[in-house]
């Protein structure tokens, strides 16, 4: 326990624990010490020490005075700009902010704040993750926020990967860099297929037919706005005249009501493509505005429309351990 | 097609500023390449610039391929050859411009920007004057800018102007410490291309009519000197240089120096102890004030008493003399020395062969005939001028009776051909007369254009003695200096009159000199001199390299605390609440991570309310001068106190 302690000022060992992702991820803010940022040469920094060694023989070969000056100085040039890339990269603040959801095979934007203390701007941090990579500055006592965009595959809870934090400011000579791993995960829903709506069940609700397929709905009328409405149905034009909102009502709209239900889709279909067809189901009825309820073998969601009920049904999708 | 394959277009301003270090860098090889590089380099440059401003396309690969091989095949058709300095130099602007027009992404900035420094050391072959010196940092500076400008496109030019600004800088310290610290090697390290050494001026080791005129016309300094005392009168400052006693009735000739031979000199007189700093002249000789009684020790004596050193001198060289002003030189009087001192070309000039069989006959010894043919050349009305009439096959001839005008190789020629033909031993002896003090630093300046050439005989009591025609001819000559003696042709800085210009002139030339002898003139002698008088005992590249190595660790950590300077207060707020929650933590209340410090301590109270107070009173500092205005030393200080006294 105490040999731990001690191995936790260790840069190495950090670095190992790191490199083995043995670290998990860490809540609330990280604040970038100096013992977890690592640096090294870039190649153009390497070849610029071959190109001073060269300039140093040659100044020795026609005892150039001036070439030892010029050498030398960019010599000492090389050596604070590590200081500097350092420093570029060290005391920052990383956070994590928010991760929106996303539909398996899009990208997840996760959103990674950076705080500045400190009187100095920080120049062209570099953000990869993956393949995903995101690039900003940071003004001296600011905050910055910066997305990443990171390929999802599996429905679910994706939590953020290890990141590594990169700058090459200011030659390019040298790389600084650190990982972080805020703890930030983004729901993943299941990929919707290409179906379309199913018939309503005349048996299971009261209600009348309604347009399957790809006609549009009548369009019956104007009644006074209430709060369960969806945006997309407000008549923002006739709204602005009458000072009061006005919600646009569709002859479908008023007599059909949706019930998904997983028990009554074909039985040869597996778990990931009944999901994939509900999830395709429940955005349509709440693009038509429709009222819909979501029944699956151990939950049911009932019925309801506007975008935290499709949310609340599209995380269940999401979640769903069969 | 070529933008797609290497992503986005380089951002403009820093591919400008690349662009404008290479113009600095490159503009001072103009003057010592051949044209058809400017030319060509001038091309390429304006090829890249029409391509940015218009976005165009870059040239592709094989079109480049083929002007790299026009430029090596160029090369090669100026210089016959492509090793050596010049074509070296050639064919790196050359690559430079090219790469340039192949610049396209942030590898390629980089290859132009290390090409530019290259080119930038590659001036420093021709000259290391003050100016190249500003010249190179502004190209340095431009270099840089432009590669903080890649690494961060977004910013203005300011900006990164200033970065760079502050990197060279910053650097600068560790750049003093290398230079004067870093244990110097004399170079060079291996064979330089024949080419290395072309192009200085100075005497040379024949002499006809028109040399010396020649090298009078040009101001470029020969050598400095710093006199101990007082500097001895002008009319005995004469440096001694290549003695020449091979005639062919036009060219004068040195013989073969011989260093083996006894030598003795018999010096009289309070001795005159000085340090000269010589100009690079790729010859061997070294220049002292006759006559040198202490040599430095990597110097010897010819049998001719001149000094010179083992190796062509290449690079400025400073060393110290003794010379001593009244001596007798009795070396160099063998028979088979004094038969060459009498050889002259049978048919030329005789009139002067006859007026010389006059002298020998009328008068009883040598020493007369001397004194004769001096006061000849005192009585005829001789003109001095840096433009004489030219001479034809009798030259001495032409110049004694008829033309009269002449310059101190005339003079010298005449007499030595003169006293030849009486039979009084005699050669020719060049070197440099007088010198100007520099009243800003007390150095005294010898330049090109005080180069002289006297006589001297060889008479049986007092050996070989210098008599100097041009003295007797035209007095004022030694006396006051060759700007005197011939106003019109001597070069504009030196003529008096324009006062102002002579004293920015000699200003200019004190700074130079400190240049010189302190830039420049760095040497691995002046190093471990420098050293012992800073004391260190007994420098060695070993102690140098550990006091370079402290010493540059110490500077490196004075920057590193500069540059990551004013983070301490809110590091010791941090240190001291994970202090206390390491504390709490051994009591087993450890902090979940997303738990807040006011959180935190309300958890704790509840488990340990005896300290409710105290561990209060501590999350909410802690919170204050975490989370609110910036932090004062003193609640620092107290935040602390509290953790350190706390007991759980």
């Amino acid at each position: 326990m105490k040999f731990d302690r001690v191995l936790q000022y260790s840069q190495a060992y950090n670095f190992y624990q790191w490199v083995s992702r043995r670290r998990g991820p860490e809540p609330g803010v990280v604040y970038l010490t100096q013992r977890r940022v690592y640096i090294l040469p870039t190649r153009p920094g390497l070849i610029f020490g071959v190109a001073l060694i060269l300039m140093l023989i040659g100044s020795i070969n026609y005892n150039l005075s001036l070439g030892y000056v010029l050498t030398f100085l960019l010599a000492g040039v090389g050596v604070v700009s590590i200081l500097h890339t350092f420093r570029n990269l060290v005391h920052l603040y990383v956070s994590g902010g928010r991760a929106s959801p996303a539909f398996a095979g899009d990208p997840a934007h996760f959103q990674i704040v950076f705080e500045n203390r400190r009187d100095f701007p920080r120049h062209s941090l570099e953000l990869a993750c993956g393949r995903a990579t995101a690039r900003c500055d940071v003004p001296a006592q600011r905050h910055s926020t910066v997305e990443l965009a990171l390929k999802t595959e599996k429905r679910g809870w994706l939590p953020l990967p290890r990141v590594t934090l990169d700058t090459r400011f200011p030659l390019g000579l040298v790389r600084a860099w650190s990982y972080v791993q805020p703890e930030l995960s983004a729901l993943v829903y299941p990929r919707p297929d290409a179906a379309l709506l199913p018939a309503p069940e005349s048996d299971s609700d009261a209600g009348d037919a309604v347009s399957t397929g790809t006609g549009t709905d009548d369009f019956a009328g104007l009644r006074s706005y209430s709060t369960s409405d969806s945006p997309r149905h407000v008549a923002w034009k006739a709204s602005a005249r009458s000072e009061t909102l006005l919600t646009k009502v569709f002859a479908a709209r008023a007599s059909s009501e949706l019930w998904f239900d997983w028990a009554r889709l074909p039985a040869a279909m597996g778990v990931e493509a009944r999901l994939s067809r509900l999830t395709r189901w429940v955005l349509l009825a709440e693009e038509r505005g429709l009222r819909y309820g979501l029944k699956l073998p151990d939950k049911s969601v009932p019925l309801g429309e506007g975008f935290p009920h499709r949310e609340r049904c599209l995380r269940e999708l999401a979640l769903y351990h069969g | 097609m070529a933008e797609t394959r290497s992503g986005p277009a380089l951002p403009f301003a820093p591919l400008a500023t690349l662009v404008a270090a290479c113009v600095l860098a490159v503009a001072p090889h103009a003057q010592w390449l051949a044209a058809w590089v400017s030319l060509g380099a001038a091309a390429l440059l304006a090829w890249r610039v029409v391509v940015t401003v218009r976005r165009g396309i870059l040239p592709p690969r094989w079109t480049l391929v083929l002007l790299t091989l026009g430029t090596v095949a160029g090369v090669f058709l100026s210089y016959r050859t492509i090793m050596g300095r010049d074509p070296g130099v050639t064919l790196l602007v050359m690559l430079l411009f090219l790469k340039l027009l192949e610049t396209r992404a942030a590898r390629d900035v980089f290859v132009v920007a290390f090409l530019v420094y290259f080119v930038a050391l590659a001036n420093f072959f021709y000259t290391q004057s003050i100016p190249m010196a500003a010249l190179t940092l502004l190209t340095v500076t431009a270099a840089t800018t432009a590669l903080v400008g890649f690494s961060a496109p977004q910013r203005r030019l300011a900006d990164d102007l200033s970065t760079a600004g502050r990197l060279l800088v910053q650097a600068s310290p560790m750049m003093l410490l290398l230079f004067f610290l870093f244990p110097r090697v004399q170079g060079p390290l291996w064979g330089l291309p024949q080419d290395a050494y072309t192009g200085v001026a100075g005497l040379s080791d024949t002499m006809s009519p028109g040399t010396i005129s020649a090298l009078s016309l040009s101001d470029a300094i020969a050598f400095r000197v710093k006199f101990e005392g007082a500097p001895p009168p002008r009319g005995q400052l004469y440096w001694r240089g290549p003695v020449l006693t091979d005639f062919d009735g036009r060219t004068w000739r040195v013989s073969l120096p011989q260093l083996r031979r006894a030598m003795s000199i018999e010096a009289f007189g309070t001795p005159i102890d000085y340090e000269v700093t010589l100009e690079p002249h790729n010859r061997n000789w070294m220049f002292a004030l006759e006559m040198p009684t202490r040599l430095p020790p990597n110097a010897r004596l010819t049998s001719e008493y001149l000094p010179i050193s083992l190796s062509p001198i290449r690079s400025r060289i400073r060393y110290e003399v003794r010379s001593t002003p009244q001596f007798v030189m009795r070396s160099g009087a063998e028979p088979g020395d004094l038969s060459a001192a009498l050889r002259i070309p049978g048919v030329v000039n005789p009139r002067a062969r006859t007026l010389a069989a006059e002298w020998r006959a009328s008068l009883s010894d040598d020493v007369a005939i001397v004194r004769r043919a001096i006061d000849f050349f005192r009585g005829s009305r001789f003109e001095y001028t840096l433009e004489p009439p030219l001479l034809g096959r009798d030259s001495v001839d032409e110049f004694l009776f008829d033309t009269k005008q002449g310059f101190c190789e005339h003079f010298a020629s005449s007499f030595v051909f003169l006293m030849r033909a009486a039979g009084v031993p005699a050669r020719v002896v060049t070197g440099y007369q007088g010198g100007d003090t520099n009243p800003v630093d007390g150095y005294m300046v010898v330049r090109q254009a005080d180069a002289h050439a006297w006589a001297e005989v060889w008479l049986a009591d007092s050996g070989w003695t210098r008599v100097d025609p041009t003295a007797a001819a035209i007095p004022v000559r030694v006396e006051l200096g060759i700007t005197a003696a011939a106003p019109a042709g001597a070069p504009l800085l030196m003529r008096s009159g324009l006062d102002w210009l002579k004293r920015a002139r000699n200003e200019w030339d004190a700074l130079t000199n400190q240049w010189n002898q302190w830039v420049l003139g760095y040497n691995p002698e002046r190093q471990l001199e420098m050293l012992s008088r800073l004391g260190m005992k007994q420098p060695s590249w070993e102690t140098m390299t550990m006091t370079l190595f402290w010493s540059v660790g110490g500077v490196l950590l004075l920057v590193a605390l500069w540059l990551l300077r004013g983070v301490r207060p809110e590091d010791a707020v941090l240190r001291a609440w994970l202090r206390f929650c390491n504390k709490l933590e051994r009591m087993g209340l450890k902090r979940s991570a997303s738990e807040g410090p006011l959180d935190y301590a309300r958890r704790v109270s509840a488990r340990l309310p005896a300290r409710e107070a105290m561990v209060h009173a501590i999350a909410a500092l802690y919170v204050e001068l975490r989370y609110g205005p910036a932090a004062d030393a003193a609640s620092i200080a107290r935040l602390k106190q509290l953790v350190r006294d706390f007991r759980p």
